[in-house]
């Protein structure tokens, strides 16, 4: 990677050239690096301490029981990596479940209830991407009234949980993959890992993704550069909001209940898995793969805790905001170095 | 020859200020043609015009014979006008390649092709004669390097009408600015019209073919730079403007310093790596020390060591004879240093705060927030000040941002005068403000030295710093080239003639 | 007239008065306010009581919000306060003792102040974004709170402890007279000494301020501590009400309402001037806003739509960009940068 070749004409451009490129390893591995050495200690720990955590089940079920929010912070990650950040999101499943529940239970047929709930999520962002673009609002504010907006319309709607007897909901909710030893996944599982591979693909491969990138390094240098940033910004936000309510859709599967109340707090798991992973707060560094370990290490530190038996569940809480330290803190390290 | 870029009677025009008034500027294929003028020439807002950052309020613009007006940049750089700005516009989280290429990879089925776009981000450096890992990510790679990739970017999109380069060379060492004019020289060759803007006149002198001059938003001229020589270019730049300033008299030069013991500072090899090389200075009480040089020349970045705006890494610096590390403005000012910046709107007053908040707030700062100023003591000290400079409209209570750049200078002032300072160093007071406050910040200053404070008084006009000072220190190129003491056989020419290279005429 | 609707106070209180007045039409004794058992009672006492809570948490924010920052860890250190108040008053021989209380009390306002200086020097030495810097404590500090109640609903029986919360002095609810202690204690901080005008002053611009010697580093530092003090006072208030320590629900999104409360006073989000005055009044309107909810009979959660909605307005007005896009105030000069941008050469 570093290696410099010598140039075709060297004797001018030593000057310009020799010694001046810096050694240091990849900096924009550092993170992630980090989190996947994490990870393997806490399996590793996981595995030498507590019996049959080493199933395979144990380790797939981290992933059904995690999918949705694994589907949000790959939203939150496209928003982190320009610089910007979504409290909405939690809100919107709620907002999701609520409606999903309601028309469903109303006698609406699945095939419309579905579209139209990810279209709901999918305009609030765009709206909030809008707001955000147009009248150059703080993102942290405008996602505030989209979260206060999302949630009092859910809680609007019903503010009892409602369960979904909905035959596809249940179809969809029981569907599990098996394979030969006898463990599984969800359906659940499928999707996200689907939206995973897209949202990496689209991230390194196409202009959108790229641009996202070039925003988040320096948002006035890539509007100079030509590229289109309000578009791409505006791109960002919506498609947080449609990652939201799919999670929500994956959230009401999981559950096979619509509650105004779920997801309450899940914006900072979904933050914290995307920093966890390595993306940084300040955009312009990380990859989807990393927050995939972040969700990873937020769902490895719940099973420890309930394989653990005595430790309760508020030091899930505890570790999260601990590594959330750790990390802003490596990130800071890396960026100054970088400087 | 036909003129690649033609612009008549442009006019720009902000609330309260003209930047350009009917100007014109050609670019001719094939020629590199430099920019010059001080600040607040209109140098950049001309560049924000030609690459549609800006839109006009008058005027023509032609490129290639063909009427033009850009709706933004991206309209400017796909018309074929390309822009490499002085602090580089790129994106220092991706790589040098993706730098080239982004906005317009090559694709396939929408999808980037990665090896294709390495393997061109190759080939278009190599014509920059640079060979480096283009995967690499941009911050990895020295200010040189990416101003390079900057120029690839710049002129790969292959239909390249204009160049322009926005002070490119300001922070490259001698032999990275070799290498640029090499191949600033080559794409000349090619056709390309380069359009230069340097503060370094010998750089200038050694590239450009032609040059245009503007000064406060008007055109001065065009000019063979061959026809040119460097003193004139140079009292073109800087003009005199006496008319309104011959009321205050020869003052300060008569009253020269007898004695002198002292010095309230002594600065030995002083200096900060890329911002100013190692000077000597002294200054004394009621001496009146002026620098002089172009925008660039480091005048700035002196005045900031030694009030402990930068920390200085090279040299001593001796206040009343003993010692000292100025860490920050606030050791400064505990030795009774005051400051006032060039950077009237950032870093110097507070919009949101009023005249009396702004005035106070030094003072303040230097007693710490538990020793408030009595109210009555604020008034009496704002009223005498706001009396004492003019200022209008005299009301403590506005906020500062609504006031005249003139007497937002004035606030400034004052703010360090109630500190009572023994050194006053002021870094372009008279920019931008209208003739008449002028005047009467040149008195001021006058009076100042005369009560035996000490002030360092930076300008990029000569006449006024001829008129005010004892002794003058003129830079040139980030170095203190000259200390003159200001007597009958110093005039404008003399210190042109320092400032453009030792030139003669 | 024109200078009364400029104040920046006319449209907040406008907003209080309107709200209260539409309370009269569901119910017709609102503004009666009753004598019993030497209490004052009716329903603008229970405004004031209730907002004893969001006023000192929305204190502390707008100190730390004039200086450009934000403070996202306010409720969980609520809840720190109210969770270690409590456990402390169980170990307690006698929780009736005034004396051992106060200690009590004085611990939890301690551990307060240390989690202040974290967020502060985070923000002021590290140099982390306010808002991620705080968001550690924010995630982390329910975590430490259910730590110390040991995930319990700690209930307390202590006659002094109550007083905080729901006690009365001379009829007047002892929180609301906490609340106003610290209304007149931050506006002395703040007026009769300098530091708000350093504070609106490194707000207004760092750079400067640096320039014209001012010390913000300390000052920044000073900010947080100051917020996480009251919010420390304001855990005390809510679990003394409620004669537990709920760490789930004590100041649950008070961050948000805290943060809404400034920015309806006035107080711009980016920092600069502050006007402790409106945040107060900010946050009366927000429990006016609860409990009228309530006497109307909708859910108190569809105060959400409206805050959003308020959220929204006020966002816009603040905005610039909005203000030149609906109002053309600075006509058509630039397109991109911001309209006032220096000539500069």
């Amino acid at each position: 990677m570093t290696v410099v070749t010598t140039p075709p004409t060297p004797q001018r451009n030593r000057s310009l050239l020799g010694g001046r490129r810096v050694y240091r390893p990849n900096t924009k591995h550092i993170p992630v690096l980090a989190t996947l050495a994490l990870l393997i200690v806490m399996y590793s720990i996981g595995v030498y301490n507590y019996d049959s955590f080493g199933d395979t089940q144990v380790f797939l079920n981290i992933f059904v029981d995690n999918a949705f929010l694994l589907v949000v912070a790959v939203g939150m990650t496209f928003v982190i990596l320009t610089g910007g950040i979504d409290l909405s999101v939690g809100a919107v499943i709620a907002l999701t479940t609520t409606v999903a529940a309601t028309l469903l239970t109303a006698g609406w047929p699945a095939g419309v209830v579905l579209p139209l709930v990810l279209l709901i999520g999918t305009v609030l962002g765009l709206g909030m991407g809008a707001v955000i673009h147009f009248f150059k609002v703080e993102p942290f504010i405008a996602t505030l009234a989209g979260m206060f907006l999302a949630r009092g319309l859910a809680l609007l709607i019903n503010r009892n949980s409602i369960p979904i007897t909905n035959d596809f909901w249940t179809q969809m909710a029981q569907k599990r993959f098996r394979f030969d030893d006898g463990v599984f996944i969800s359906l659940n599982v499928v999707i996200a890992a689907v939206v995973v591979l897209i949202a990496a693909l689209v991230l390194a491969w196409t202009r959108f993704g790229r641009n996202v990138y070039a925003i988040g390094g320096n948002a006035d240098s890539a509007l100079l550069m030509g590229l289109p940033v309000g578009r791409t910004r505006i791109a960002v936000y919506t498609l947080s909001g449609f990652c939201a309510s799919l999670g929500g859709v994956l959230y009401s599967f999981y559950t096979s209940s619509g509650y105004s109340l779920h997801g309450q707090g899940l914006e900072l798991d979904a933050i914290a898995a995307v920093v966890i992973g390595g993306v940084l707060l300040t955009g312009g560094s990380g990859y989807v793969l990393g927050t995939v370990l972040g969700v990873l290490v937020l769902g490895l530190i719940q099973t420890i805790i309930t394989f653990q038996g005595d430790l309760n569940s508020w030091w899930t809480r505890i570790v999260v905001g601990i590594l959330l330290f750790a990390f802003i803190v490596l990130q800071r390290l890396v960026t100054r170095k970088a400087k | 020859m036909a003129e690649q870029l033609k612009m008549t009677g442009i006019k720009k025009v902000f609330p309260g200020v003209v930047a350009l008034d009917d100007v014109d500027f050609r670019l001719l294929p094939g020629e590199i043609h430099a920019l010059m003028g001080e600040n607040g020439a209109g140098k950049s807002t001309l560049i924000k015009v030609l690459t549609g950052v800006y839109d006009i309020d008058g005027g023509d613009i032609e490129l290639a014979g063909q009427k033009v007006r850009f709706t933004g940049p991206l309209q400017a750089q796909q018309a074929g006008i390309s822009t490499v700005y002085q602090e580089v516009n790129l994106c220092p989280n991706l790589s040098v390649a993706e730098n080239i290429f982004i906005g317009r990879e090559p694709r396939k089925f929408g999808r980037i092709q990665w090896s294709e776009m390495r393997k061109r981000a190759q080939v278009s450096l190599a014509r920059l004669d640079l060979d480096i890992d283009v995967s690499a990510q941009l911050d990895s790679y020295s200010l040189a390097i990416q101003q390079m990739v900057a120029i690839a970017r710049a002129t790969d999109v292959g239909t390249t009408k204009v160049l322009i380069l926005d002070e490119p060379t300001s922070s490259l060492d001698a032999s990275e600015v070799e290498q640029l004019f090499t191949i600033m020289r080559r794409l000349r060759d090619e056709g390309v019209a380069i359009l230069f803007v340097s503060h370094f006149l010998d750089q200038v002198y050694e590239i450009a073919d032609r040059m245009t001059v503007l000064r406060n938003g008007r055109l001065i001229g065009e000019y063979r730079t061959a026809e040119l020589p460097q003193m004139q270019l140079v009292s073109k730049m800087i003009g005199k403007e006496l008319e309104a300033l011959e009321q205050i008299e020869e003052h300060a030069r008569e009253a020269t310093v007898t004695e002198r013991g002292t010095p309230i500072v002594d600065a030995r090899e002083l200096g900060r790596t890329g911002a100013i090389a190692p000077f000597d200075l002294t200054i004394h009480a009621g001496e009146v020390v002026g620098l002089a040089g172009l925008l660039g020349s480091g005048r700035t970045e002196l005045a900031r060591l030694l009030f402990g705006a930068d920390r200085p890494d090279h040299g001593a610096l001796l206040i009343d004879g003993k010692p000292h590390t100025v860490k920050a403005p606030r050791e400064a000012m505990a030795e009774g240093i005051a400051f006032s910046s060039e950077n009237r709107r950032t870093e110097g007053i507070i919009g949101e705060l009023t005249v009396r908040e702004n005035m106070i707030l030094a003072m303040q700062a230097a007693r710490g927030w538990t020793r408030p100023i009595p109210r009555r003591k604020q008034d009496e000290l704002v009223d005498r000040y706001v009396k004492a400079l003019q200022i209008r409209p005299a009301d403590p209570e506005r906020l500062v941002r609504d006031l005249s750049g003139g007497n937002q200078q004035k606030v400034l002032l004052a703010r360090w005068l109630i500190t009572e300072p023994r050194l006053l160093i002021i870094d372009e007071p008279t920019r931008g403000i209208d003739v008449g406050a002028k005047a009467e910040i040149q008195r001021l200053v006058a009076q100042l030295a005369d009560g035996g404070m000490a002030v360092l008084f930076v300008s990029a006009e000569l006449e006024e710093v001829l008129r005010l000072s004892h002794k003058i220190e003129v830079l040139r190129d980030r170095r203190l080239v000259e200390e003159l003491e200001n007597g009958d056989d110093v005039d404008a020419d003399r210190i042109m003639q320092t400032i453009a290279g030792g030139a003669t005429t | 007239m024109t200078n009364l609707v400029r104040h920046r106070l006319f449209w907040p209180t406008v907003v209080l008065v309107v709200l209260l007045v539409s309370n009269l039409i569901f119910s017709d004794n609102f503004f009666r306010i009753t004598l019993q058992d030497g209490h004052l009672y009716g329903s603008l006492i229970d405004i004031l009581r209730r907002s004893a809570p969001l006023v000192l948490v929305a204190l502390g924010m707008t100190l730390v919000i004039s200086t450009g920052g934000i403070d996202l860890s306010v409720g969980s250190v609520m809840a720190i306060s109210g969770a270690l108040a409590c456990l402390l008053i169980g170990d307690l021989s006698n929780p009736d003792a005034v004396g051992p209380v106060l200690l009590v009390i004085g611990a939890a306002i301690a551990l307060c102040l240390v989690f202040g200086l974290w967020n502060g020097f985070l923000v002021a030495v590290l140099g982390i974004q306010p808002i991620i810097a705080t968001l550690i404590l924010m995630v982390a500090g329910r975590g430490v709170a259910q730590l110390i109640t040991d995930g319990q609903i700690l209930n307390v029986h202590s006659a002094p402890y109550r007083v905080i919360g729901a006690g009365y002095f001379l009829g007047v609810p002892v929180s609301f007279l906490i609340a106003a202690v610290a209304v007149g204690l931050t506006v002395a901080l703040t007026r009769r000494t300098a530091l708000g005008l350093l504070l609106e002053s490194v707000g207004g611009s760092p750079t400067a301020s640096r320039l014209a010697g001012i010390r913000a580093r300390r000052i920044t530092i000073m900010v947080y501590v100051f917020a996480a003090a009251f919010a420390g006072v304001a855990g005390l208030i809510y679990s003394s009400d409620v004669s537990s320590a709920d760490s789930n629900a004590a100041g649950n999104l008070i961050e948000l309402n805290a943060i809404l409360a400034v920015v309806l006073g006035g107080t711009a989000l980016t920092g600069g001037r502050f006007s402790i005055a409106g945040s107060v009044l900010g946050a009366v309107i927000i429990t006016t806003l609860d409990i009228t909810a309530v006497s109307v009979g909708v859910p108190v959660e569809t105060t959400l739509l409206f805050k959003a909605v308020v959220v929204i307005i006020l966002c816009l007005a603040q905005s610039a960009t909005f203000r030149a896009k609906v109002f053309g105030r600075f006509g058509s000069g630039s397109r991109s940068g911001s309209p006032r941008a220096e000539v500069a050469a």
